[in-house]
């Protein structure tokens, strides 16, 4: 995850490590410790605090950290601000609210969570019948950060309101979701999966056939999709400028596509 | 303490009846066999009500009766006798078998008692033995010990029956008047089995009725529509009515495991197999045919596995299904396929034909003709050569040879009758000289025409092997795939052209095509060509008319395809066999999709079936010519209705835009609210575009290396 300047970097490793680099140089800045791997960071805004998640590991439940980040990397520290423990299972994504004053959580459990920075407390939890019904898998903020979109193996994703964590849109699709995206410049939301690892014999031997498919975001309806993985997609991206888009898979490989002129004039 | 009560009791009823315990000889007394002794349990009559579900626990006694009454001296040899003869049917229990005899005479009674294992076993015996000639004198009369109990009931004064006052049944037909002539189908998914309209107006299926656990393994129609059937572990069920789905029948089989309908929907066949008390005996069958109407058990045949699965592979419970076959028409005939023979029931009175089955030696397999009374029986080739393999048409109830065909060097046959029972295609495989290999050639009879003309048909490449066969519903085309490459060709034949009236002429090939499964519309005319399976859901839309395609689809991992009963939709369907994209798709007759719906764990679709018109077949080509006339009745309202349908899109597309809008401004208040806030945490950053990027360059200096140059 990039500092707003994008001078830091910070990554969460299952060697129960979060590091703090240096984007210029690559030289390693600062390492918080954990007792189990790290998988979810993020800096909020003002980048002078990250949040963290540590994944269940033997008797450790899975936890939300707060770490302040000083300007200085010299003058780093690694002791926790807070740290939030509840949720069942793994923590797949935790990001910053507006204005730092809430964290979102989402994971295993298929709940999405509000805690009140300040306090610790939990605020808001999503509703079961509404909700996932399996992991949520991914989650991406709105640029502006209102709102907000998690993908789930339950194959669908979901927007949110940031602040109240009302369900607005639900997105279905005929695949486990990994990886949401949303575009900057249009309404459109990207969704990207492929299937349980338990139905892996029966993989598409289609090569190339797992698609990032794209949804209107106010209609919910499905626009089309982008294929090209051969196997499922993990990971989805789009250019700030919301030109191009890439997508990571499974199968390896990092794709980039750059949308043709037709892109920005779809219309269902 | 309970041993005193108990003998005060028997000394009670030693005095009631008048008997001096004293002078009883202990040892003479015979236990009767079983259990509980004979001794009726207290809660037998919670047996009466429910005599399906639970054994009396003599349901495996059997009594045999006329048997020679004879002296003591010959007991041993009697008893040898019978056991012998009953224990070839089953496994008499120990101590099973029991001979009572006359106190006073010393002689035998001359009836026996004999209990096996299973009621199935002793079911056998009965159906087995009655009937049996010992002697002249002695014909063995044998029923279940509980039947006695039954006959014991009946009173000796007939009374006549009760009179039940006349209750209406309902409009099992109503479904057929709906007024936008949409078709029905049941679709199973998960636990729910539902059936729905085919909207296809609106683009998608409307509801008529959900369950769940409405059935315990599957559910199907029957043939003409009329009834749903769903089957448990008690036996089936049919379920129907003008607007709800009431149940009307149930039929009592416990552990019934499959079903089939006569095609009038007069009867009910359910199967089931079990287990037998011997493992190394085959499975025991019990099948009953009963009628759909009053649930009444019209027969039953129970029998050795082996008894059913002649000829065919077996299927799902060891027998291929259905055992027996309907024909001529009407539900009148049934027959089943047995060793060296074709047995072929009426259902006037449920027995033979002339009381014995049709022996034909070595018959392999048999078809009736879908509409007359006709069976084709296909005998294979025997001792080496000697005798050649033959087709014979069979007349029933005449039993006359109505034409017969013999065919040499046969490897294999199989028979198709087309709809109307105009043709039969036989498909022959055939050995080649050497004997190493086969090719296929086709025997075309035509039915209706004088003499039953044969034409012997062989593909432009006679090696090619064939994937698949169909006749044209109503028509007289077939298509034919066949082709030994891994995308094989596609055939279509006339027997009937303008050119050639009396012979088989091909129309066209289609060359490398993936697929390899043919299915016709159920008025023909139109052929859905498929590529299931390897192909993974190929579909090509084909007008056998013009000879063209009318469109190519896909519908991925697609296991099922099924025309709807009046061959104006397809449907498609990705069942449970595949873990994804369960589900199921509508696609009009030329092609075009209409409608997707995806169900997870889905495990059925099936159109719900029509009776055939009342129209005359010249009503129907009056119709057909004045198709425009009556077709612009239904134009104007499908108009209205697709104006309707986008009105109300645009309506929804409306709403759902002004509801985000409303949001979208919303979060814009708060963010800009938020946004001396926000500066402040970016230590004064006044960075209002944050959602925008800068792109920076910025310029780096690295060094690489550093060498120093010493100056000589």
């Amino acid at each position: 995850m990039f500092q707003a300047n994008s001078m830091t970097l910070i990554t969460g490793s299952a060697d129960q490590t979060a590091k703090l680099w240096n984007v210029e140089t690559g030289a390693q800045l600062f390492t918080f410790n954990f007792d189990s791997p790290a998988r979810s960071v993020d800096f909020a805004v003002g980048d002078k605090l990250a949040v963290i998640t540590t994944d269940p590991f033997m008797e450790l439940n899975s936890a939300i950290h707060v770490k302040r980040i000083a300007r200085d990397p010299a003058d780093q520290g690694g002791e926790s601000v807070l740290i939030l423990k509840g949720p069942q299972g793994r923590i797949n994504r935790a990001v910053w609210g507006p204005l730092n004053r809430t964290i979102i959580s989402a994971g295993e459990d298929a709940i999405v969570r509000i805690w009140d920075t300040e306090t610790g407390k939990l605020l808001k939890e999503s509703d079961k019948e509404t909700g996932h019904k399996k992991t949520i898998t991914s989650l991406a903020k709105a640029a502006d950060g209102s709102h907000f979109l998690t993908g789930s193996l339950d194959k669908s994703a979901k927007l949110w309101d940031a602040r109240t964590l009302e369900l607005i849109k639900t997105y279905v699709t005929e695949r486990p979701v990994n990886a949401v995206t949303m575009s900057p410049l249009l309404d459109h939301v990207v969704l990207g999966g492929g299937q349980d690892a338990s139905a892996v014999t029966t993989t598409d031997h289609r090569a190339g056939k797992f698609e990032a498919k794209f949804f209107d975001k106010i209609l919910q309806e499905e626009i089309g999709g982008v294929k090209g993985h051969f196997g499922p997609i993990n990971a989805l991206a789009f250019n700030p400028d919301g030109k191009s888009f890439s997508s990571g898979g499974e199968d390896g490989y990092v794709r980039l596509h750059h949308f043709d002129p037709d892109y920005f004039n779809i219309k269902i | 303490m309970g041993d005193v009560l108990i003998m005060n009791e028997i000394d009670a009823t030693a005095n009631r009846l008048g008997i001096d315990l004293l002078q009883v000889d202990l040892d003479s007394i015979q236990l009767p066999p079983g259990e509980d002794l004979g001794i009726i349990s207290d809660d037998e009559d919670v047996y009466e009500d429910d005599d399906q579900e639970v054994e009396s626990g003599f349901g495996n006694i059997i009594v045999v009766d006329n048997l020679p009454v004879v002296p003591k001296e010959k007991f041993e040899k009697l008893e040898g006798v019978i056991r012998k003869i009953y224990s070839q049917i089953g496994v008499i229990k120990e101590d099973g078998l029991w001979m009572p005899v006359d106190p006073e005479t010393q002689k035998s009674l001359g009836y026996c008692f004999i209990e096996y294992n299973t009621p199935q076993e002793a079911e056998l015996a009965k159906e087995k033995t009655n009937g049996y000639k010992l002697d002249r004198a002695h014909i063995f009369a044998v029923n279940m010990f509980d039947d006695f109990d039954k006959f014991m009931k009946v009173p000796d004064e007939w009374a006549p029956p009760e009179h039940k006052p006349y209750t209406p049944g309902e409009n099992l037909q109503k479904w057929l008047t709906d007024e936008k002539a949409r078709d029905q189908f049941v679709i199973r998914s998960g636990t729910d089995t539902e059936v729905l309209w085919n909207d296809a107006r609106h683009l998608k299926p409307e509801p008529v009725y959900k369950r769940s656990y409405w059935t315990e393994s599957f559910v199907q129609w029957s043939p003409l529509g009329t009834y749903l059937a769903t089957v448990h572990r008690q036996g089936a069920a049919v379920w129907g009515g003008a607007n709800t789905f009431n149940r009307l029948m149930r039929y009592a089989h416990p552990q019934v495991k499959l079903i089939d309908f006569s095609p009038g929907e007069k009867y009910l066949v359910t199967y089931s197999s079990h287990e037998p008390s011997n493992p190394r005996d085959a499975n025991r069958v019990v099948i009953n045919i009963f009628d759909v109407r009053t649930g009444k058990v019209m027969r039953d045949f129970k029998g050795s596995a082996d008894e059913f699965a002649v000829g065919g592979t077996g299927g799902v419970a060891g027998v291929s299904w259905p055992v027996f076959r309907w024909g001529g028409g009407k539900d009148k005939y049934f027959a089943k396929l047995g060793k060296n023979m074709i047995s072929v029931y009426e259902t006037e009175s449920f027995t033979l034909i002339d009381k014995k089955s049709l022996k034909v030696e070595n018959v392999m397999d048999f078809s009736w003709s879908p509409t007359d009374p006709i069976i084709s029986l296909f005998v294979p080739e025997l001792g080496g050569g000697n005798q050649p393999a033959r087709v014979s048409l069979v007349q029933i109830p005449s039993k006359e040879e109505l034409r017969q065909k013999n065919l040499f060097s046969v490897s294999d046959c199989k028979m198709y009758w087309q709809s109307s029972g105009d043709y039969l295609a036989v498909k022959v495989d055939r050995y080649t000289k050497t004997k190493k290999s086969t090719y296929t050639g086709f025997e075309l009879f035509r039915i209706k025409e004088r003499d039953i003309p044969i034409e012997v048909l062989e593909l432009d490449n006679k090696n090619d092997k064939i994937i698949a066969f169909a006749w044209e519903p109503k028509g007289h085309r077939f298509a034919v795939i066949h082709g030994d490459s891994p995308r094989p060709d596609i055939s279509f034949y006339s027997m009937r052209t303008a050119q050639h009236a009396g012979r088989v002429s091909k129309l066209t090939t289609l060359k490398g095509k993936q697929a390899n499964a043919l299915f016709w519309s159920p008025s023909g005319r139109f052929i859905v060509l498929a590529g299931l399976k390897g192909f993974n859901g190929q579909l090509e839309f084909y007008n056998v008319d013009e000879l063209e395609t009318m469109a190519t689809a896909e519908h991925f991992m697609a296991t099922d395809v099924e025309w709807d009963p009046t061959g104006r939709y397809v449907a498609t369907a990705v069942t449970s066999v595949h873990e994804m994209e369960n589900g199921f798709n509508i696609w009009s007759f030329n092609g075009k999709l209409l409608y997707r719906t995806l169900k997870d764990h889905f495990f059925q679709f099936l159109w719900r079936p029509r009776p055939p018109s009342f129209l005359t077949p010249e009503k129907e080509e009056e119709i057909a010519k004045n198709l425009k006339k009556y077709s612009k009745k239904y134009e104007a309202e499908d108009q209205d209705v697709s104006m309707q349908l986008s009105e109300q899109e645009r309506e929804k597309r409306r709403s759902l835009k002004n509801e985000w809008e409303k949001k979208i401004s919303e979060w814009k208040r708060l963010h800009e609210e938020e946004k001396m806030e926000r500066q402040m945490l970016r230590d004064g950053e006044a960075s209002d575009e944050e959602e925008e990027y800068e792109a920076k360059e910025v310029e780096v200096e690295e060094v690489l290396d550093v060498t120093e140059e010493v100056e000589e």
